[in-house]
């Protein structure tokens, strides 16, 4: 037992809330008396904080990396296998330890915060240690007295968490081994996502810090300037952290595609929305001194819901309605508290400033850019109603119990169609608005101007959808089993966004273009809003248009009750028995294992060692230059791989190699592989294949007399009966004089590999012994059952079992590339727009105004 | 009227939208009696089912699956001990057997109910009970 790191980190934690709360009390007053000496004591407090945080990092990875296991935390999430970059990301796995992520980030903010702005820093130091010190509360595993209990602290001993009847007997048991990290986090996505997640949930503090120190000051809208490029920096990382959660779904995930509408993906996802709203009304604040109210709530808003979100994901309440939120460690209470302080607490300092923030009583021109941007933000923010509110219905279920209401609102029973037959409407009038509203924004318009503006957009926009409805496309999707009214909102919605986006595309790309010839350091805005309309055709085409190619009506009508329900979406493939499926022939070769230096080899070829990491050939294995008992190493012990060769009817061929995950904690984890081509993804993934752990059942047996040099033919494979060897022992065991061992080996031609079964005959002590071989790929067991030797003949028995099997699913992507492409271009435009904000701002701090 | 008034009302009409549109997409949780009593009147829409697969002596019993592989059924008691048999137009998901709650979205057809849709709640899969010695 190693109690020290533990001791350590305790210690740490409780500091860290401690000297978050001082730093918190010494900026609030230097705040308050606008005094640098106290601004200095606090920074030391707050320097003291970070090192603190430093500390119980410290502590935690040096429990990780070194295996003590008589940690929860370690033992609940690492194994001693797991290589050093899921150390890493185990790290984040728990609840503990993603809300560690988040206070570090938010204690380097801080530090760049105390470096950056000379002006503001004691009273948005103010904001952020209250926020630390809600933080660090969270993890902070104190119980002052019984039924209260304050935090869940990552330094919990194993034994004070579960209480197994080892721990009676022995307390100071420590298990040799970790459960192991979750299969699905074994993914290079899992050691960049959430850090980079966890860094946009950390800067939407910073405009929301900026904020409220204004309101509280007094400066009601001199926060904006610093405040900008933090929002722009912050709605960046976190459209970044939501794609790449997207695209770990895609590579990882079984689901069939990039995003679920699933509480855990809504809750990043409706912040960031409100969050790229009160961007737009920003600029429009500065450019012409409107919407600074409307600012105002965004700002206070985005970072709301980052908190909401938080305790929609951990605190359990989604309970039902999501499969893979965070489970309850004890926050419930600590959380809504959080929330209610944040929420109440903002809305006291704006009601309190809110006579003295101008508004304009000037009526909205229609041909005003504050109008579009109005327009344009409105739609995001009806985006983010629309799926905050479906998310919340588990939360509505609860505040209705308070009053003994039952509301008994479960998800939608189709909850991608229902998200998407909302979102959709919306995100045609935002393409829309996104294109139009930006010839506003650069120049001053009426309607002759507007028409000669929009002109060539409008043509190529309409040019484009006329030639995809003449060719049928917009027609081509999947329409089985929709209702006809249903088939042409489909078909309506689809040509529209089609229709918006490449508007916007072109209208962008015309701005682009002047706003160059002026001033590149301006045409961020312009690059966004192109990237964000190609992200929209690349959702259209891939997600509207995908088609499951592994659709087949062949099969066997099981359920004559049910024909109509039966699923057709799958196909089931024996092995090494070719199967049609759409322009393909598909032939499942077996189960594979990774080898490192050496690819995928068959898994019957090689057997285990004593080491989990080290396997030794069964047989040759020519093509990989594999000879009979060399070791190899395993690259994934948990790992196995389907072998699926795609032959194309033109002749092209290709392989796919998906994944299967066996973890004795975690069970049976899939994941697809994917075939990228420049205009379609072709995504493969296996539903389910038989049991290991079931026996085989046997039958056929066939009983033959054969000669050495025979051919015969097994279960109809042309097989040779080679040669017999005298055994000195057989599996390790010595053999006397007067006893004999023969092994029989017969090589067989499977239809891709040739296979040896070598089943042996012993007698020992007078008592007869069969070892049969089996060979799994081809389904056959063949045993030794005598040997006649005046005839020189040996007698075989063979039978044979069912053929291995798979189920899977594929399906074609089209175009998803433009998505991918369309998150580039948008992070570039971001990069380009936060530049010019930083430098707008680094040129007011030199003249000493910030 | 005023642009701005326009623009408000326009704004109330669509936010009223979409809460009657997303509070008429909601679900319903109910157990099998009130599932199976909607579906005598006529009623076919989609209910979730909250319960957990039905055991012997701890052995999940009743779990048939279609010689092709591609469908199931089960026998599943929800939240007030309805036993029914449930239908499964998919292959059996690995984790089902290991499963401690079983949500399942779907309808009767006849006296089986069909499960368009399972989720399964694996709590192993976050919290573990048992130690390895």
């Amino acid at each position: 037992m190693n109690y020290v790191p533990g001791e350590i980190g305790h210690l740490a934690i409780i500091s860290s809330f401690v000297t978050s709360f001082i730093a918190f009390g010494l900026y609030f007053y230097a705040t308050k008396h606008k005094s640098t000496s106290w601004e200095k004591t606090a920074n030391f407090f707050y320097y003291a904080h970070v090192a603190t945080v430093f500390t119980i990092i410290g502590a935690l990875f040096y429990i990780i990396s070194n295996h003590h296991f008589e940690y929860h935390y370690a033992w609940s999430h690492t194994s001693s296998l797991l290589p050093i970059y899921y150390q890493i990301s185990s790290f984040w796995e728990g609840q503990e330890g993603s809300f560690l992520l988040w206070i570090f980030w938010n204690t380097i903010l801080g530090l760049v915060i105390i470096k950056t702005n000379r002006k503001w820093t004691a009273s948005v130091m103010t904001v952020f240690c209250l926020i630390q010190a809600f933080l660090t509360s969270m993890i902070l595993g104190v119980v002052p007295f019984e039924s209260l209990k304050i935090g869940s602290s990552p330094f919990m001993l194993l034994r004070d968490v579960i209480s197994a009847p080892i721990f009676k007997m022995n307390p100071d048991f420590i298990p040799k081994d970790g459960n192991g990290l979750n299969p699905l986090l074994q993914n290079y996505w899992m050691v960049i996502h959430p850090p980079t997640l966890f860094l946009g949930f950390a800067t939407t503090m910073v405009p929301f810090a900026y904020c409220m120190a204004g309101m509280w000051r007094g400066e009601i809208k001199e926060w904006i300037r610093p405040a900008l490029p933090w929002a722009q920096f912050s709605a960046l990382v976190l459209g970044i952290g939501i794609l790449m959660g997207a695209y770990w779904a895609y590579e990882t995930l079984n689901f069939g595609g990039y995003w679920n509408w699933d509480p855990v993906e809504n809750a990043i996802y409706v912040p960031w929305l409100i969050m790229v709203a009160s961007i737009h009304t920003m600029i429009a604040y500065k450019k012409s001194e409107k919407a600074l109210k409307t600012s105002i709530i965004l700002v206070v808003a985005s970072f709301v819901l980052i908190v909401y979100s938080t305790y929609l994901t951990r605190s359990g309440v989604l309970g039902d309605s999501s499969v893979h939120s965070f489970t309850d460690v004890g926050l419930y209470n600590q959380l809504v508290l959080y929330l209610l302080t944040f929420l109440v607490g903002s809305a006291i300092l704006i009601i309190s400033q809110w006579k003295k923030i101008p508004s304009t009583n000037e009526e909205l021109e229609t041909y005003s850019r504050e109008f579009w941007i109005f327009l344009g933000v409105t739609t995001l923010c009806l985006m983010a109603f629309h799926v905050i509110l479906v998310t919340s219905f588990p939360v509505f279920n609860k505040l209705g119990g308070l009053i003994g209401l039952d509301l008994n609102l479960a998800p939608p029973v189709d909850q991608v169609g229902a998200y998407t037959k909302v979102q959709i409407w919306l995100a045609i009038a935002l393409a829309f608005f996104s294109g139009t509203g930006q010839f506003f924004w650069w120049k001053r318009m009426d309607i002759d101007k507007l028409k000669k503006a929009v002109m060539i957009p409008a043509i190529i926009a309409i040019g484009a959808t006329l030639v995809m409805f003449l060719t049928g496309y917009f027609s081509s999707f999947d329409q089985e089993g929709k209702e006809k009214f249903d088939l042409l909102i489909s078909l309506l919605s689809y040509a529209l966004i089609f229709l918006c986006a490449v508007y916007s595309i072109a209208a962008n790309f015309t701005i682009l273009l002047s706003v160059v010839k002026r001033n590149p350091k301006l045409s961020g805005g312009a690059i966004t809003h192109i990237g964000v309309a190609m992200m929209l055709l690349g959702i259209l085409f891939s997600s509207g248009y995908d088609q499951i190619i592994s659709k087949n009506y062949t099969g066997i009508l099981w359920s004559s009750e049910f024909p109509e329900e039966v699923n057709k979406n799958n196909l089931l493939i024996y092995q090494n028995d070719p199967r049609e499926m759409g322009n393909y022939t598909l032939q499942y070769k077996g189960i594979r294992r990774l080898f490192k230096d050496r690819g995928f080899v068959n898994q019957n070829f090689v057997e285990p060692t004593v080491d989990p990491e080290v396997y030794v050939a069964k047989q040759n294995i020519v093509n990989k230059g594999i000879l009979k008992g060399d070791s190899l190493t395993i690259d994934g012990v948990e790992n196995s791989y389907f072998e699926i060769d795609y032959i194309k009817k033109n002749g092209r061929t290709f392989t796919l190699f998906p994944r299967v995950q066996m973890n004795d904690a975690m069970g049976v984890v899939y994941s697809p592989d994917i075939k990228r081509t420049m205009f379609a993804d072709l995504y493969t993934h296996v539903r389910t294949f038989p049991d290991p752990e079931i026996r085989e059942e046997w039958n056929n047996k066939d009983t033959l007399q054969v000669q050495v040099g025979d051919t015969l033919y097994l279960n109809d494979y042309v097989s040779v009966f080679e040669r017999v060897e005298r055994l000195q022992s057989v599996a390790g065991v010595e053999l006397g004089s007067l006893d004999a061992a023969v092994k029989a080996i017969i090589r067989i031609t499977g239809e891709t590999d040739t296979y040896y079964a070598e089943p042996i005959f012993i007698i020992k002590n007078q008592n007869v012994g069969k070892i049969e071989s089996v060979v799994h790929d081809l389904a056959l067991k063949v045993k030794l059952n005598g040997i006649n030797p005046e005839q020189g003949t040996f007698s075989i028995e063979v039978s044979s079992g069912q053929k291995d099997w798979i189920i899977l699913e594929a399906v074609e992507k089209p175009y998803i590339n433009i998505l991918w492409l369309g998150t580039l271009v948008l992070t570039i435009g971001f990069i380009v727009a936060i530049r010019r904000r930083y430098l707008e701002f680094m040129a007011m701090r030199e003249k000493q105004l910030e | 009227m005023k642009t701005s008034h326009i623009f408000a009302i326009a704004v109330i009409a669509i936010a009223v939208g979409i809460i009657i549109s997303s509070t008429g997409d909601a679900g319903t949780y109910m157990n099998f009696n009130e599932a199976l009593e909607i579906h005598s009147k006529g009623d076919d829409r989609q209910v979730h089912v909250v319960g957990e697969l039905k055991k012997v002596n701890g052995e999940v019993v009743g779990l048939s699956e279609s010689p092709d592989k591609r469908s199931f059924y089960f026998m599943m008691v929800d939240k007030a001990n309805n036993e029914q048999r449930v239908f499964h137009p998919n292959p059996i998901p690995n984790d089902l057997l290991r499963s401690e709650e079983v949500v399942i979205i779907g309808y009767y057809k006849k006296d089986t109910f069909i499960a368009k849709d399972i989720l399964l709640k694996c709590p192993s899969k976050y919290q573990e009970e048992e130690i390895k010695v």
